[in-house]
């Protein structure tokens, strides 16, 4: 077990070296970028705009717009990492030696939840500069962030595994990933949509994260905060099964 | 006694369809430097691949020292240390980083790897190295790099595939004193290499491999015992058109070097005589070929032929 552990910190400690040593690739753009939401969405849009939930239009968005780093460089960790290491085969360093499989999974998953955490914590910094932050639950902000970035991390890894180039690993932040987070609830309350869109949110996992994330803050939130949490642990479960499973097969890695 | 490596009945086809391993039985006795010959696509790699588990077998069974890959994966694994063909670390991570990564997956505490990666990367040359990215290394630092990374954890078994390509000859002589040193020490030892000459000098037992099957499996010195014949290149100092060697076969190469095809039973002095008497002076000699190379083309031939 403790051999397992070494691995475990082995694996966990390369993907902090890599992100960090790669810093203006990784910890620099989301910053510029959510320095731009707050100017502009917050600042300059969301002065006209007025109260949303009860709080000025900035103070609604800032959890969102926090949130929306953490899923969006969790998930770009470990895709871009894991395609990486089989780009340049150094997989092969894991594959090899007597790592279970479930190392491995987790490995890149708290590598991925590393630098979500980064990121997160950067960006609310940077908001400091826009908004006084209220911390409603200090408990709930933590766990909200810790495991939405698991979730995205796994998928992360199931999207390099299947990966064969680097477009690859932009399809799903593209096509999947940016249109649910603007979906998500970052920038409005879905209270404001009609029934049968509010309806369809309900589908939509990225409304469960951003919304826990806001109670954590701000006491308010547009869905229940224990279904939030219960719809994220099971993603958590399933992504990790799958990633598990690819993994241990050999998809992608073996021949 | 174990064996370090035991193969029964192993094959492999791709998904593609082609059956790259078709039937092989192979034993490594322990503190073995063994080689394993065979031309491109011959299953070299295949079958190293599939003892390392990175390819997933079709049939057979693989036990490493005594651990079969498919029950006891983790213990066959620690046993095993691979220098693969290809260069697979990452280009952006240090030398030390490697290493030292590489001993935490097999569960070496990060001070311990810290340790063995100096006394690794002293040994190989490449301690001035320890700090600098993978990328920056020449061809046969990488080479390098790779045999101290798959020692890092102490394998009793190290395969190397292919480890000599693209290294100069001065580089490959130190790498084959590292190599005999450490098979000394206790290592079985498993080499491929297109250099005939190089399992010639290191290693005591031969498997070849032709189209997926084994087609010999000896020791060095029996295998050497059936060449029958050789052939020589001289060069003499007068023209090749006044020389005469009528007991054996001869093919003028230019006006002064001349082939000859010696058989075993025949000897040298006969040449030497014959040309001495025809008033030639031989001023240098020197083998076609390697010896372990006109052998393995014959064998591979006549199991061609089959």
């Amino acid at each position: 077990m403790s051999n397992q552990f070494t691995a475990l910190k082995t694996i966990w400690i390369k993907e902090c070296i890599r992100f960090t040593r790669i810093w203006v690739q990784t910890l620099v753009p989301p910053a510029i970028t959510m320095s731009l939401y707050f100017v502009i969405f917050g600042n300059l849009i969301g002065s006209r705009i007025g109260d949303m939930g009860g709080f000025n239009y900035m103070e609604f968005i800032v959890p969102g717009l926090i949130m929306m780093s953490v899923i969006t460089n969790s998930y770009s960790n470990v895709a871009s990492s894991f395609y990486s290491t089989k780009f340049q085969k150094s997989i092969e360093e894991l594959l090899v030696s007597p790592v279970p499989t479930y190392i491995i999974v987790l490995g890149y998953m708290g590598g991925g939840m590393a630098r979500g955490l980064c990121v997160g914590i950067i960006v609310t910094i940077l908001s400091l500069f826009f908004v006084d932050i209220q911390i409603h639950n200090v408990a709930v902000i933590f766990a909200t962030v810790l495991l939405t970035a698991a979730v995205f991390a796994l998928g992360g890894l199931i999207n390099a595994v299947y990966a064969n180039s680097f477009d690859d690993i932009s399809i799903i932040p593209t096509f999947v990933l940016t249109p649910l987070t603007y979906l998500g609830g970052v920038f409005y309350s879905i209270t404001l949509l009609p029934d049968f869109w509010q309806g369809v949110s309900q589908f939509n996992p990225i409304i469960y994260m951003v919304n826990a994330f806001r109670y954590g803050f701000l006491g308010v939130s547009d869905v229940d905060i224990t279904t939030a949490f219960a719809v994220i642990i099971g993603f958590i479960s399933a992504l990790f099964a799958v990633a598990y499973r690819l993994i241990d097969k050999g998809v992608g890695i073996r021949h | 006694m174990t064996k370090a490596l035991e193969i029964v009945g192993l094959e492999k086809t791709y998904s593609n369809g082609v059956q790259a391993v078709k039937g092989i039985d192979l034993t490594v006795e322990k503190g073995d430097f063994f080689a394993l010959l065979g031309a491109n696509g011959a299953g070299k790699s295949t079958t190293i691949g599939v003892i390392s588990s990175l390819v997933n077998k079709t049939k057979g069974t693989v036990k490493v020292f005594g651990h079969d890959i498919d029950t006891d994966l983790g213990k066959a694994k620690t046993n095993l240390g691979l220098v693969p063909q290809e260069f697979n670390f990452s280009q952006f991570e240090t030398l030390n980083q490697i290493l030292v990564n590489q001993a935490g997956y097999y569960g070496v505490p990060r001070a311990e790897a810290h340790k063995r990666a100096d006394e690794l990367l002293a040994q190989l040359g490449l301690a001035d190295k320890k700090d600098k990215q993978a990328r920056t290394l020449s061809g046969g630092m990488k080479r390098r790099l790779m045999i101290a990374r798959a020692l890092m954890h102490k394998p009793q078994l190290l395969i190397l595939d292919e480890p000599t390509a693209g290294v100069d000859i001065e580089l490959r002589r130190s790498m084959w004193e590292f190599l005999k040193e450490i098979n000394q020490q206790g290592v079985t030892i498993i080499l491929t290499t297109h250099y005939l000459e190089e399992a010639e000098m290191l290693c005591k037992n031969i498997a070849i491999i032709d189209k997926g099957q084994i087609i010999e499996n000896t020791n060095m010195k029996s295998l050497l015992a059936k060449l029958d014949k050789e052939t020589f290149i001289l060069d003499l100092k007068q023209p090749t058109s006044a020389f005469s060697l009528d007991d054996y076969t001869t093919r003028v190469i230019d006006d002064h070097t001349i082939e000859v095809d010696v058989e075993k039973s025949q000897g040298l002095n006969g040449v030497f005589d014959a040309l001495s008497a025809s008033g030639n002076t031989v001023l240098s000699m020197r083998n076609k070929a390697n010896r372990l190379e006109e052998l393995f083309v014959a064998i591979v031939e006549k199991g061609r032929e089959q």
